[in-house]
């Protein structure tokens, strides 16, 4: 069990980050204290948003200062530091077990055709090589704050109403699985690529070894890692539409799939044929931010970030969805909805493995 | 007794307060252990291979079975069996032939895996009230979906290659006919037709019988070619190319010429009466190359419709052969387990050559993996699967389906004598004889081994609830819900899993 909740304005307006704490703080019931987190998309002041702030947890021990050095190594082979200081925290809330620390950084103009592939070859590296440090964001303004505690401890430990974003995830979490750590903490993140995740994936070893063949490494000991890396390969390596990836992730049973006209049941099976590994076995609710370039079913490639959620099908996990004006919701409870915004225009159950998907108004 | 220098291994016993003389076992054994003397029945033990006709046909439950009735002075290292082949070798001069797998006692490393189950933190499913997927599709995949976008509308631009649709992932091996009797295939037939599965023809030529099943079944072309003509090619789902057997890796297949007879010299295009001894490689293959134009031919052949698989015997390296495979046009890679039967081996290859399967699989899905290719080509593992546990296990290893061949003829009577190669089987499995034969009614016969394939089906349903998945997929490959007990270290790392307690 846990609590997931997730809103995005779909104006980009901007929204203090201490509305998304007060929701995550009435799910309070759904986590047990081992580990909080928040991931605000926007966050980050005009001269750095370009640039991608990488979010890395050093361990708080003697050696420090080398493990920072060795993570700075990595970097500057890549490209520059624009910037790095520790994330501003308070004091005597929660137990410093690690450091974190933030870079904003520019890739190497040399890289300029795959810089992508060059951050998720530096976050890959840096969480299999050095021993001490972990990198639990590197989006471009956005920035990934996690630790173990609970909700409100998490949030005023990293001042998260400080911060001010169009588009909040935000997670309480109940381990059952792995252990608890700073690194296990939800939301996951890479590039532009947030998820925070309810459940426990039962497939977890299928689709471990499915990305692992596509060069990706599972190291953060949790399955919701896996989860963000299926949906890079399939949106931004393999570019499907998102609706059809939320298919390869949910996909419809076999019986739905025989009684579709000729055209559609081509269509879904070859993507459950050709991306069996990636669908997501066991309960799930999952909500999700997404970068730019997202392809739709109609063909229109979104040019700004997309936020959707999703559960398993046959809807194991709660997911509940709702809306005022430009403000979209999904979360575990509607009351966590509420805490945040109490009159709604409209709450609604999406259906078992059906997305809900809030993209920015033009 | 016959006077012989080898005392029986099995004597039968029969209750003479309960016998009635009335000679049904001496009708019902094929092997000549009963003769009827008057008011008697004269045994004679050392043809006795304990396949248990008599004991279930006997109208008066007369008859049982007593292994090794004569005690051998015990020994470590010349064992019983050791002994005696060298006994019936010193005889003959000739090598020793057996039926069915490997009998040494190697770990069987299936019972030393468990499986894991959900306890609270998710929940299990169950298959009796939501759905429960276990669709499989065997043949080449492409590495990615490509779309095109017309007027807003979404069209698949991939192609996707013919793929075998199985509605629950157990086919029947590859067993020719000849090696098994028109009515164990017609019972096999009609059965993987109900359950939506396949069968296979093994090197025999596919009987005009068979026709009416051909859409269900899988022919197969081996080193000796029989009965392989275009309309043979033509007829089945799909073709499999022969290169090894787990039973007896390096060599061809073994007809001996006793079971060949009209109808089969037909199938196979032979003569009658002579021994069918497949060449050990392809006279057309002797690299990897010509395998892989045998692949295209085969295709182009029946015009790019049908899938082709490739079989080889797990061997020490079957992953290196396997990525050879996988990187020619087959669709699917068939591994042979050196505990999978066959109706006549090498008694010396059956229990010295190949490696298990469960060791193969892991180690092909391995490599597959590291190499970018497992997505495009299916596994089928075979050899050694005895129940439905067995399949759970082979598929969490990373196969896609298995091949079950002695347990599809364990439904049908078999009791695994081993003396398939004689040709006397007396449950008219592997047998030629008319009236051994039609001891099987192909009805009957389909219906236990339909029954067989359901029951399995409905047990790997559960345990795929219990483990909170709802479809097959999600189980391939995903070692993570197996444990190893009594396991090595290594062993444990070349299978790819935990030990219990991790």
């Amino acid at each position: 069990m846990c609590g997931i909740i997730g809103f995005m304005s779909r104006k980009k307006k901007m929204i203090n980050g201490e509305k998304i704490a007060l929701g995550l703080c009435s799910l309070k019931e759904r986590g047990n204290g081992k580990g909080s987190g928040y991931v605000g998309y926007g966050i980050y002041p005009t001269k750095y948003k370009d640039c991608y702030a990488f979010h890395i947890l050093i361990d708080n021990c003697p050696k420090f200062e080398k493990i920072k050095v060795a993570v700075e190594n990595i970097l500057e082979q890549y490209g520059t530091i624009v910037k790095d200081e520790e994330i501003p925290t308070e004091e005597g809330i929660i137990k410093k077990v690690h450091i974190p620390w933030r870079y904003f950084y520019e890739v190497d103009e040399k890289f300029a055709d795959k810089e992508e592939d060059v951050i998720v070859d530096i976050v890959m590296d840096i969480n299999d090589n050095i021993d001490g440090a972990y990198v639990i964001s590197s989006g471009k303004d956005l920035g990934v704050f996690k630790a173990v505690g609970w909700p409100e401890e998490v949030a005023e430990f990293y001042r998260i109403d400080k911060y001010e974003g169009y588009l909040w995830l935000a997670h309480a979490r109940y381990p059952t699985n792995t252990k608890a750590w700073w690194g296990g903490a939800h939301p996951f993140n890479l590039l532009n690529w947030s998820v925070v995740h309810n459940g426990e994936i039962t497939s977890y070893g299928t689709n471990r070894r499915f990305v692992e063949m596509f060069g990706y490494k599972c190291r953060l000991l949790t399955d919701t890692e896996v989860v963000t890396y299926i949906l890079d390969l399939l949106l931004r390596k393999h570019k499907l539409p998102l609706e059809l990836a939320c298919q390869t992730l949910a996909p419809k049973f076999w019986s739905e799939i025989d009684d579709l006209p000729e055209e559609e049941r081509e269509l879904y099976t070859a993507l459950r044929l050709t991306y069996a590994g990636a669908m997501l076995n066991g309960p799930f609710a999952i909500a999700v931010a997404t970068p730019a370039g997202l392809l739709f079913m109609n063909g229109e490639i979104e040019d700004d970030t997309v936020m959707f959620g999703l559960t398993d099908r046959i809807k194991l996990r709660p997911l509940v969805a709702a809306e005022k004006d430009d403000l979209l919701f999904v979360s575990s409870e509607e009351s966590a909805i509420r805490r945040i915004c109490p009159n709604l225009d409209r709450v609604w159950m999406p259906d078992a493995g059906e997305p809900v998907i809030a993209r920015v108004w033009k | 007794m016959i006077p012989s220098y080898v005392p029986p291994k099995y004597t039968p016993v029969i209750d003479k307060k309960k016998c009635m003389v009335c000679g049904r076992c001496t009708i019902e054994c094929s092997w000549g252990v009963y003769r009827k003397d008057g008011k008697r029945i004269i045994i004679y033990p050392n043809r006795c291979g304990a396949c248990h006709r008599c004991v279930s046909m006997c109208p008066r439950d007369a008859i049982t079975i007593i292994e090794e009735p004569v005690d051998w002075r015990s020994h470590p290292l010349w064992t019983v069996d050791i002994r005696r082949d060298n006994l019936n070798q010193a005889k003959t001069g000739k090598i020793l032939l057996s039926g069915q797998g490997n009998t040494m006692d190697h770990p069987i490393y299936f019972d030393r895996i468990v499986l894991d189950a959900c306890q609270v933190t998710n929940p299990s499913i169950d298959p009796l009230r939501e759905p429960m997927e276990l669709r499989t599709y065997i043949g080449k995949k492409p590495k990615q979906l490509e779309f095109e976008f017309e007027d807003s509308k979404i069209k698949l631009k991939t192609k996707i290659a013919p793929n075998l649709k199985l509605e629950t992932p157990i086919m029947i091996a590859h067993m020719s006919y000849g090696a098994l009797s028109l009515n164990a295939h017609l019972s096999f037939a009609k059965a993987v037709k109900e359950c939506g599965t396949f069968m296979g023809t093994g090197e025999g030529g596919l009987p005009k019988e068979l026709y009416p099943y051909a859409d269900h079944i899988i022919t197969q072309v081996a080193s000796g070619r029989f009965g392989v003509t275009p309309e043979y090619l033509e007829k089945g789902a799909a073709i499999e190319i022969k290169i090894g057997q787990g039973a007896k890796p390096g060599i061809g297949g073994h007809l001996p010429g006793e079971k060949v007879t009209a109808n089969i010299s037909a199938t196979r295009m032979i003569p009658e009466g002579s021994d069918a001894i497949s060449p050990a490689p392809h006279h057309d293959i002797y690299s990897i190359e010509d395998l892989a134009q045998l692949v295209r031919s085969l295709k182009e052949a029946t015009r790019w419709k049908k899938p082709v698989f490739v079989k080889i015997a797990a061997v020490h390296n079957a992953p290196a052969i396997a990525v050879g495979i996988a990187t020619s046009d087959a669709d699917a890679v068939v591994i042979d387990g050196y505990r999978g039967g066959t109706g006549a081996a090498p008694k010396v290859f059956r229990d010295h050559v190949g490696i298990p399967i469960e060791m193969a699989i892991a180690a092909v899905d391995r490599r597959l993996r590291e190499e970018g290719l497992r997505n495009e080509i299916s596994i089928i593992a075979s050899g050694g699967i005895r129940c439905s546990a067995d399949v759970f296990k082979a598929i969490a290893l990373g196969a896609d389906a298995v091949y079950i061949g002695t347990a599809a003829m364990v439904a049908l009577g078999c009791r695994v004598c081993g003396r398939c190669y004689t040709g006397l089987c007396a449950w008219g499995i592997a047998t030629q004889r008319p009236e051994l034969v039609k001891r099987i009614d192909p009805e009957e016969g389909a219906r236990r081994v339909a029954n067989l394939i359901k029951a399995w089906t409905h047990e790997i349903k559960e345990l795929l609830g219990a483990n909170g998945i709802n479809s097959i997929e999600s189980l391939r490959g995903n070692r993570d819900r197996l444990r190893g007990v009594g396991l090595t270290e290594k062993e444990l790392e070349i299978l790819g899993i935990k030990a219990a307690g991790e």
